[in-house]
């Protein structure tokens, strides 16, 4: 085990208030078991699970009421034992519909004993691994919430030889990830061993940003004993480290290639809560229900790290949290450069929830569409080489044919364009509506052959 | 399946991302108002109040035809003011005006720059030349006589109204006298010893308002540096190519060359690096684009001042119209390498 500095510089980037101070010394308190859970069946990236259960069912925490409906799906399960109050579509934190199953708590949280506990995981092999990982329906934690499974079954032709664990939690005011590494680095390192074993990666690095001391602590403390190629990256702390094609390339300087993924430059990342809910899976047979959100912000009476039910909705979390205080203009799912604002407080939160911010007033900047002045600090800003500026434009004219010829799909949406525009463009926005466009133009025209 | 209930407050609901930096184009423009008070000071120390006269004229033409303009136009007027574009490109001409310019010629130089180089193209934002520069180059071809009329910049005269005397108008630049007697094939009439060296550091010779103090405005470029409203790309590949290119014509034809500093401190050359070329609005907005146009601006500046043949003196604005005129090419040749796109081999 070495400590090493992220050997190659990311190219862009912002460096926002990170405002972690708010909750970054709370530690996580479990929170009870609110009156009722909505369990959405949308939670990952791809398609959305089918529901398994209908309404006047009766269900065990950690039974499966969701299964995978294609190859990129991930099973869901009951985060609680009770009666399943009614099955129908709800929305999800990005403001798309899809099923959910709302439950009623018996009171007794009962588990189904579903998985067997594998505390010998090393006598495994890879196939058995994953299956145990697909089976508790783990997906990326971070917040695009790619199904763990998937990412661990690459081709034969597309060797994956570096594991990166993801603790740069670059995102301002988030802080579950760090009081993760801070007070559960054996079950996250074991988490990491268990992906590396099932890999077979030889090179394991772990990255955390160099404002977070305490987590690099904890984790050089859990790694300390570990054998082979393995060490703690510190990254310096700039907006965004934690994107996973900057983050692989900070680390190994592999560029993912354009439209390509991380197994195409033999690269694995995975967050250090997703790592966490491997081991649970693996050594303690429990599926993916309960998950660590940070509730902060200004307007937050007492922000902090909980340890919640997936599918607790976001008003009892805030309850929990002493409640708003004043006027409060945003509330966001995530953290305030990549995370969803939502217009009320009705949705609840899934295994994509790293945080529920609320911003005042004063704190939410609005972004309005005056003409760019072409000063180029989203050209210097953009960590993927774009020209936000160029493309925004393309965009308003809804000429999407450019925007795609000046690679509008590589955008990853960061923020870090719009968050230095002096003309205040809702440069995000424009991209995001070309990309689901040109997505549309794509999907018809394969349509047609 | 969505709750109904009347106390659900509701929140506001936009994209991402929900933090910005604070910057705006206001601050960008009032951050430039503010690099360029030294070079005003320094205007009004060596011309007087002549030099207030045309600031004040240029910038209440510019903020009125900017009004008008948007008026005519049907769209918003005080969104368009409160940038401040206005008023820069009011103390932007002014700088760029020779002290005796009647004030008539003022307003109608800033009614064009605003009117027809920024408004009619759209307003700020959507204009393809340095609205200041355009206007000046309106006048400059309109009245020739009186744009390149020019009186020493001497204390006393400046500082008695209406002291504008007849012997006082033939003062010339240095550029336009050394041009003239290269052309003339008499021999240099500037010297560019130490005392004359700090004289024109300081601003003490025939010129436009706010180009001949190169020490205050480089102390204004430093500004916008350090507040970052500018890179250094601009300046110091313009200043540098105008060196290099001098030094080279200098080391080359020693008897009809002046040195690299006579071509630095005089003319336009720091007002343009330093406030005109770096104009976001028109020029490019790629790192590489920068550099492609400050040499770009410092080749065509010292083509026109040397090579060719012409009467013109100096070659500032004009270098700088060209550039403004490919930045859009320029934009698209030099765009940065795309993440993930494999470097040719």
């Amino acid at each position: 085990m070495k400590t090493i500095t992220a050997p190659y510089k990311i190219k862009g980037g912002v460096h926002p208030a990170y405002r972690k101070e708010l909750a970054r010394e709370q530690a996580i308190r479990t929170m009870p078991v609110p009156s009722l859970l909505r369990v959405s069946m949308a939670q990952h990236l791809g398609a959305p699970a089918k529901p398994l259960v209908k309404k006047g069912d009766t269900v065990l925490r950690g039974q499966r009421i969701g299964e995978p409906a294609g190859f990129i799906s991930a099973s869901v399960h009951a985060s609680v034992s009770g009666t399943v109050k009614a099955v129908g579509p709800a929305p999800t934190a990005s403001g798309a519909m899809a099923m959910a199953v709302d439950i009623e708590p018996d009171g007794n949280d009962t588990w189904l004993e579903q998985l067997t506990p594998q505390p010998n995981w090393s006598a495994l092999d890879a196939k058995t691994l994953t299956g145990i990982v697909a089976e508790a329906g783990v997906a990326g934690m971070g917040g695009a919430g790619f199904p763990t499974n998937v990412k661990l079954s690459p081709p034969p032709d597309k060797p994956i030889d570096t594991l990166i664990v993801n603790g740069a939690e670059c995102e301002p005011y988030l802080t579950a990830d760090e009081r993760l590494m801070r007070e559960r680095p054996e079950q996250v390192w074991t988490g990491i061993a268990i992906l590396r074993h099932i890999l077979g990666a030889k090179i394991v690095r772990v990255a955390i940003e160099d404002n977070k001391p305490d987590a690099i602590r904890a984790m050089k403390k859990a790694m300390a004993d570990a054998e082979g190629d393995v060490a703690l990256v510190v990254l310096p702390a700039s907006y965004p480290q934690g994107a996973e094609k900057q983050q692989i390339y900070g680390i190994t300087g592999r560029e993912t290639p354009s439209g390509g993924l991380p197994m195409d430059v033999g690269c694995l990342v995975e967050n250090v809560g997703t790592c966490l809910a491997v081991q649970d899976a693996v050594v303690n047979g429990r599926p993916l229900t309960e998950r660590v959100t940070t509730v902060t912000g200004d307007p937050v009476a007492e922000p902090g790290n909980v340890l919640n039910r997936i599918g607790t909705p976001y008003a009892d979390l805030i309850a929990f949290c002493g409640g708003l205080r004043g006027s409060v203009a945003k509330v966001i799912s995530g953290g305030p450069m990549m995370g969803f604002a939502q217009g009320s407080l009705d949705g609840a939160t899934a295994k994509t929830t790293s945080g529920l911010l609320a911003l005042a007033p004063g704190q939410a900047p609005v972004y309005e569409s005056l003409a760019c002045i072409s000063c180029g600090r989203c050209v210097q800003a953009c960590p993927m080489g774009l020209l936000p500026c160029e493309l925004s434009q393309a965009l308003e004219a809804e000429d999407y044919d450019l925007a795609d010829a000046f690679h509008v799909m590589d955008c990853i949406e960061c923020g870090c364009c719009a968050y230095v525009c002096p003309a205040r463009r809702p440069l995000v926005q424009h991209m995001r509506t070309g990309k689901a466009r040109i997505a549309l133009k794509r999907r018809e025209a394969m349509q047609k052959k | 399946m969505t709750t109904s209930d009347d106390k659900t407050t509701l929140y506001t609901v936009s994209s991402s991302p929900h933090a910005h930096s604070g910057a705006s184009a206001a601050c960008l423009m009032f951050d430039v108002i503010v690099a360029l008070m030294p070079a005003l000071l320094a205007a009004v120390y060596f011309f007087g109040f002549d030099a207030i006269r045309l600031v004040a004229v240029c910038v209440a033409s510019c903020v009125g035809a900017e009004a008008l303009c948007r008026k005519a136009m049907g769209r918003p007027v005080k969104t368009a003011l409160v940038d401040l574009s206005a008023v820069v490109t009011g103390l932007l001409l002014a700088f760029n005006l020779p002290p005796s310019l009647p004030s008539w010629m003022a307003v109608l130089g800033s009614v064009f720059a605003i009117g027809i180089a920024k408004q009619a193209f759209g307003g700020l934002g959507y204009n393809p030349f340095n609205p200041a520069l355009a206007g000046r180059a309106f006048l400059l071809i309109s009245f020739t006589g009186r744009m390149t009329a020019w009186h020493a910049a001497r204390l006393p005269e400046r500082w008695s109204f209406g002291g504008l005397t007849a012997d006082a108008l033939t003062g010339a630049t240095p550029l336009g006298m050394v041009k003239e007697a290269v052309r003339a094939g008499d021999p240099l009439p500037v010297a560019m010893d130490g005392a004359t060296t700090v004289r024109f550091l300081l601003g003490d010779m025939g010129g436009c308002i706010g180009e001949v103090s190169a020490l205050a405005l480089i102390v204004g470029g430093l500004y916008l540096l350090y507040r970052r409203c500018i890179t250094w790309h601009v300046p110091v590949c313009y200043l540098g190519t105008a060196a290099v290119f001098s030094a080279i014509h200098w080391m080359v034809d020693p008897a009809a060359a002046m040195p690299p500093h006579f071509h630095l401190l005089t003319g336009g050359l720091m007002l343009g690096a330093w406030f005109m070329a770096t104009d976001m609005v028109t020029t490019p907005v790629t790192t590489r684009g920068l550099i492609v146009f400050g040499i770009g601006c410092g080749v065509l500046t010292m083509t026109i001042r040397i090579v060719a043949g012409g009467i013109y003196p100096e070659g500032v604005s004009f270098a700088i119209l060209l550039m403004n005129a490919i930045t859009p090419l320029i934009n698209r040749a030099t765009r940065p390498r795309l993440f993930g796109q494999r470097r040719k081999a």
